[in-house]
């Protein structure tokens, strides 16, 4: 398996070269990063050389780093994650493309590299409000037909902004601000990796 | 000539086959579908948010109400994204009882496909056969975990306990009398293991009355062949994957290409279609039962032979036993410290995969350390599968929709998340 990897590796730098920003290997996995700028040509490189032939890409999911590690985070806030598939030779590789502004998140969209991702974009776009140009139809797609909001961003709270009721005196359903009291149960706590090791 | 437009129509969300919750706009000409845009997100939980906001032992149950009619298969691609980013070792008898139960779960998932798929192209009888035997496979579930649905069995480093030795009874009622109870608990005196292994013995046979109903069946045949056509090079690209992509015939399983858990060590084969119409896909998923069913029978006579621990000894991830938590300190305190915080999770990032009944079921899971997953990201195969379902009904009569939505195989809760 390790052999198989490296080699992935060595295909993937001899291809790319200067295009790789960092490439980390764990758990068996090939992580590599790429600039925005480049990942139109460097996505299509992936599916269509010889030696990756990444036909399918399996997953593309959104990432809002902006509380990693309690604030320890120092990169850019926003990133997607795709995950790529090479049936012809067994392997997956994980690209992750950070985009350029936190503020306006922007990345080109690879619909028309890989037609399954349509759908995964807009799920990125719905979620955590990225946009991806030349997206043919980019549309939310999971929530409520009008919603506000990006709910998978870590400043979005669990219990949500507005919720929706039946009104007897309207005689319709109305939204309002939540009642609910924000809660936690199990406080996130984050120790260092050599906590209870001794 | 008058001039006729193109007409849309909606269908769903209340419409008994679109299988849960989805609508669709169709774009109509005359019978013909001009264009489908499924609208989905009707059962949208926000599952991966929920999950960052619990910890990593709270979030299994959350797995079971994805795909809520493969349960233990959702459950087993989340405890092996910790198990990965840990690096627990799960003892072989647990990797042998999840394999087994991934099995059965396929069995159920392809019954209950089988049967709603058969309802709406117009065979009502094969869905009353597969409940049938849905039934006693609940009832597996039922007697190893306590649900008959959503088992929350699996464990991150095992599973929560061992194959009970006795299967529960049915007890006299004013619908059965003591006769009647006796002939219904006649195959449960064993224990799990041997009413599991007289269902094996009859599966078979009922998989061949389904498919004396259906394989040769000419209006069954009439609904589903030429219909959804999809090359493989397309479905690659769309990216589906599982019964669906066997049924455009690439050969491509993770079992077999990227085995996981126990499924290197066990004889089965990989069914796989030519022409990738829903035909074709019926076919493969009534092998793929015939399959599983092979493979609970090694399951069980390997489990037989081979007893053992079934959960990781390493209480930094498990908890002990309760016997030991009572008489040791240590041990107490590990009990109290994962239940109160729960495990940490080194930080990294991993992406699991099994291959779930549906197809492709990842789970991307980032940690930073913390006793919460700071990112979870669940892929599910129904999400790409029915993404592809505008390219495929496109040209198809409206009646074919119902074929295209049936022969992906889609759960909402999956889709939705």
């Amino acid at each position: 398996m390790t052999t198989e990897k490296k080699s992935l590796l060595e295909d993937l730098s001899s291809l790319l070269g200067e295009q790789l920003v960092s490439v980390q290997e764990r758990l068996g996995e090939l992580t590599v990063v790429v600039r925005a700028a480049d990942m139109l040509s460097a996505l299509t490189l992936m599916r269509d050389a010889e030696e990756l032939r990444f036909a399918q890409m399996v997953d593309l999911c959104g990432m809002d780093y902006s509380e990693y590690g309690d604030g320890a985070w120092e990169g850019k806030r926003f990133a997607v994650v795709y995950h790529l598939l090479s049936v012809v030779h067994n392997r997956r590789l994980r690209v992750r493309i950070f985009a350029e502004e936190d503020d306006f998140p922007v990345l080109a969209s690879v619909a028309d590299i890989w037609p399954g991702a349509n759908w995964f974009e807009r799920e990125a776009f719905d979620l955590f409000g990225l946009i991806f140009t030349g997206h043919p139809d980019l549309r939310r797609i999971l929530t409520d037909y009008g919603f506000v909001g990006n709910p998978f961003r870590k400043d979005f709270p669990l219990s949500g902004h507005v919720e929706m009721r039946y009104d007897p005196e309207q005689q319709r359903v109305v939204y309002q601000p939540v009642t609910v009291e924000p809660r936690e149960v199990t406080p996130r706590i984050l120790r260092e990796q050599t906590y209870g090791c001794n | 000539m008058p001039e006729i437009k193109n007409y849309t129509m909606n269908f769903g969300p209340q419409h008994p086959s679109a299988h849960g919750v989805l609508r669709l706009v169709l774009e109509l000409d005359g019978e013909v579908i001009v264009r489908a845009d499924p609208h989905i997100g009707l059962l949208h939980r926000g599952t991966e948010k929920l999950a960052e906001h619990k910890t990593f032992l709270q979030a299994v149950p959350y797995m079971d109400r994805l795909d809520y009619v493969s349960m233990l298969c959702n459950e087993h691609a989340y405890v092996q994204a910790i198990e990965k980013l840990t690096g627990i070792e799960v003892p072989l008898r647990a990797q042998y009882i999840r394999v087994m139960f991934d099995e059965i779960t396929r069995i159920l998932n392809h019954l209950m496909w089988l049967g709603a798929h058969g309802l709406d192209i117009g065979a009502m009888t094969v869905f009353l056969y597969c409940f049938r035997e849905r039934e006693d496979l609940l009832d597996a579930y039922e007697a190893v975990s306590g649900a008959r649905m959503h088992a929350a069995y699996y464990r991150p480093g095992g599973v929560y306990r061992d194959l009970p030795d006795s299967m529960p009874q049915y007890e006299a009622s004013k619908i059965h009398n003591a006769a009647a109870v006796k002939k219904l608990n006649e195959n449960r005196q064993g224990s799990l293991l041997d009413f599991l292994e007289d269902f094996t013995r009859r599966f078979p046979t009922y998989v061949d009355e389904y498919e004396t109903l259906l394989t040769d069946n000419r209006i069954w045949k009439q609904r589903t062949v030429g219909i959804g056509v999809l090359t493989p090079e397309r479905a690659l690209a769309l990216g589906i994957t599982g019964p669906m992509l066997r049924g455009s015939g690439v050969e491509w399983d993770l079992r077999k290409k990227q085995p996981y858990a126990a499924y290197d060590k066990l004889d089965f084969d990989i069914p796989v279609g030519v022409n990738g119409d829903s035909y074709d896909r019926y076919l493969v998923r009534v092998e793929e039962m015939r399959q599983s069913n092979r493979i609970i029978k090694q399951c069980i006579s390997w489990l037989r032979q081979n007893p053992g621990p079934v959960i990781t000894t390493n209480h930094k991830f498990a908890p002990p036993g309760r016997e030991s938590m009572k008489q040791n300190m240590e041990e107490l305190i590990h009990h109290f410290k994962l239940f109160t915080e729960g495990m940490h999770v080194p930080e990294g990032e991993a992406y699991s995969v099994v291959e779930h009944p549906k197809g492709e079921f990842g789970i991307y899971l980032v940690s930073d350390g913390a006793n919460k997953p700071y990112r979870l990201k669940i892929r599910a195969p129904g999400f790409a599968n029915l993404s592809s379902l505008d390219e495929m009904v496109r040209g198809h009569m409206i009646a074919d929709v119902v074929t295209i939505i049936g022969t992906q195989d889609i759960v909402f809760g999956e889709i939705d998340r």
